[in-house]
């Protein structure tokens, strides 16, 4: 049998790993039906953002997300407002949809710019040990005992409200969970023989860490970037809510919590519908996520 | 054989710091490798064997620098290694090359073997670049891959293909000397013997040196020119093959040597045990570091450090032991406190241990 496979492979051209690599991830994550549906979710979140990300205020509707109508104001969920309107008439459907460019985007952005300090951080770290380890995971130990919210909350106050300034706290205060993790897996993967065998063969430190470290440490990072930006949303939402994140009129859904909060009793769905897509984009991340760890465990292979 | 210095080490030390307490000092040290000193020639392969965690294998990587010895010297073709810049080091690495243990770990699960092999190349710069590809080939039919794997992951080949894989890459820079460092033991006996078969060709081929770490002394005996036996980072017994397989002279190697399996069942051999356990490196014992398990341990044991030195005439330049009492015990002047060979045998018969067997036995007698 394995020879019959060895032979016929020979003749066909051979298939190019990555690809490969990718299709058996997909059948992987197939298997966990939940991850699938985050997966798609997000899939289409994404697809509505690019219009929000283009025109703001048209979005993908084409119906300004701003156009108030105080005739119609508190409106419950109807067939013409399919989520209500707000307390100036605005259509929370249109506008929720408009504003999932602003969730999305201060997600990806901070989870980014996290990524992007935290983990050379903690492969410094992991990597030469010593006092350079003990300076800089100490410095992350500082930032860690803030609870996250409280450290966003300082940074914004200094900086002021507006949507970059939410992604730089946010960020800020995820850049040590980024280190610590990298920091973890380097120290693991760098004691493997096959580094040893890289150093005996005389390579310097930056192939070792970019040839031979960084890719065998990328899913831990994928996954802990997948889940984060979980976090990140919740986190901006949260500013937003205190009137500290995106300013109105952006149809922010923090921002529109906030604004139904003083029409709780007599109109909920105000609160209720945005409140609803924070809850449905924070667990198609975290489904996703947890079904990417998984998937790209490679002890999970069969 | 020539019998030119290829390597030479001397008074190699290497001690593992602890560390401890609230600020993080080392509180003491692990001395994995305690003062040893050794010779390998040209062309020769010298095994060190000895049981876990003995030192053997942190020998071969304080040699390579993987790890930076405490102390010692180690001399390679005249140049001293452990003196060398950064810079002079890897180009140093081109000489020495090592083989690990384990063949799941050792290559990039993410390379290929044209990408590894390439690589190896590239930082040596051992070959130019248009010729690399033609050398790869060379280099995977020498060591018995085919042609057409050239382009597969790790993960597609057996563990000892992939043994394969990781000489081909320590040969791939043109070595004087490698250090097999438990190269054969993760694979299965035939794999074993064909992959020794492999390293004797090579040697043959292409006049390398072998250091072979190793625990399977069947292995040792049919590979090695010299063997080197160590005890908790000590050098106990050092000499030719075939003169410590056939008088063995130090306690220890004569225990490690009963330990190989006969392949004769009607041919009944005599099974030495050895009381107790490694003592902790940390603080090893005073004295001769095996007198805590020697049955022939005397005073002079507990407080005098034997010197590693031939014991007669004859075994000039080819056979040292580290033990007082080596001449003494071959001669059957000086004899064991207690009976070394049959204690296992009562207690596998009955099941039970070291102290019950004991007070049966005081009863027995009685």
């Amino acid at each position: 049998m394995a020879v019959v496979s060895k032979e016929s492979a020979l003749e066909t051209k051979p298939v190019n790993p990555r690809v490969k690599s990718m299709k058996d991830f997909y059948e992987r994550l197939k298997k966990n039906k939940s991850a699938l549906v985050g997966f798609y979710v997000l899939l289409f979140f994404f697809f509505v953002s690019i219009f929000g990300a283009i025109d703001a205020n048209y979005g993908i509707t084409g119906v300004s997300s701003n156009a108030t109508n105080l005739t119609a104001k508190l409106q419950g969920p109807s067939a013409e407002y399919w989520f209500g309107t707000d307390h100036l008439g605005r259509d929370i459907f249109i506008r929720i949809l408009h504003g999932m460019y602003i969730t999305l985007g201060v997600g990806f952005a901070a989870t980014f710019l996290a990524g992007l300090v935290g983990v050379p951080l903690g492969i410094i770290s992991g990597y030469f040990g010593g006092w350079v380890d003990t300076v800089i995971m100490r410095i992350m130990d500082i930032l860690l005992a803030f609870p996250g919210i409280l450290l966003a909350l300082a940074i914004v106050s200094v900086l002021g409200g507006s949507t970059i300034n939410v992604t730089i706290a946010i960020a800020i205060g995820a850049v040590p969970q980024f280190a610590r993790i990298v920091r973890g897996s380097t120290l693991t993967t760098k004691k493997l023989e096959y580094v040893d065998a890289i150093r005996a063969l005389g390579a310097k430190n930056g192939k070792i860490i970019f040839q031979h470290i960084l890719p065998n440490i990328m899913s831990p990072i994928i996954v802990n970037t997948t889940l984060f930006i979980a976090t990140a949303i919740l986190s901006a939402a949260g500013l937003s809510f205190l009137g500290l994140g995106v300013q109105p009129p952006t149809p922010e859904w923090g921002a529109m919590l906030n604004d139904g909060r003083n029409y709780m009793y007599q109109a909920s769905h105000i609160t209720f519908f945005p409140g609803m897509m924070i809850v449905i984009v924070v667990l198609a991340f975290n489904l996703f996520g947890d079904g990417l760890r998984d998937a790209l465990d490679p002890k999970m292979k069969k | 054989m020539t019998t030119k210095q290829l390597l030479k080490v001397e008074n190699l030390k290497q001690y593992f710091p602890i560390k401890g307490g609230f600020l993080g000092r080392t509180v003491n040290h692990v001395k994995a490798v305690d003062d040893i000193s050794f010779t390998i020639n040209k062309g020769e392969t010298v095994s060190v064997v000895g049981e876990s965690g003995c030192g053997k294998s942190t020998t071969g990587r304080a040699i390579l620098r993987l790890d930076e010895p405490t102390a010692g010297s180690v001399e390679f073709d005249g140049q001293d290694v452990l003196g060398l810049s950064k810079a002079d080091m890897r180009k140093m690495r081109a000489d020495m090359q090592i083989i690990f243990q384990d063949p799941y770990a050792s290559l990039n699960p993410r390379k290929t073997v044209r990408q590894t092999l390439n690589e190896a190349m590239e930082i040596q710069n051992v070959v130019p670049k248009r010729e690399r590809n033609d050398k790869i080939i060379e280099l995977m039919e020498t060591v018995g891959l085919q042609r057409h794997q050239i382009d597969r992951f790790p993960h597609e080949f057996s563990g000892g293909q992939r043994q394969r894989i990781g000489i081909a890459r320590a040969l791939s820079v043109n070595p004087k000397l490698i250090i097999c460092d438990e190269a054969v033991s993760a694979l299965d006996v035939s794999i074993q013997a064909q992959v020794l078969n492999l390293l004797k060709r090579l040697q043959r081929e292409m006049d390398l040196t072998f250091l072979f770490i190793a625990h399977d002394l069947g292995v040792v005996r049919h590979i090695s020119d010299r063997i080197i036996v160590m005890y908790l980072g000590k050098i106990v017994e050092m000499g030719e093959t075939k003169s410590i397989f056939e008088n063995p002279q130090h306690p220890y190697t004569k225990a490690l040597l009963s330990a190989i399996p006969v392949p004769n069942p009607k041919k009944k051999s005599e099974r030495i045990f050895l009381r107790g356990d490694v003592p902790s490196p940390i603080d090893p014992p005073s004295g001769c570091r095996f007198h805590t398990r020697c049955p022939f341990a005397t005073d002079k044991c507990r407080e005098e450090i034997p010197v590693l030195e031939a014991k007669d005439e004859i075994y000039e330049g080819k056979h040292t032991v580290a033990c007082h009492y080596a001449l003494d015990i071959q001669a059957g002047k000086h004899e064991a406190q207690y009976e070394m060979t049959n204690v296992r045998k009562v207690l596998d018969e009955e099941g039970m241990d070291d102290e019950s067997t004991a007070k049966d036995r005081e009863e027995a007698k009685n």
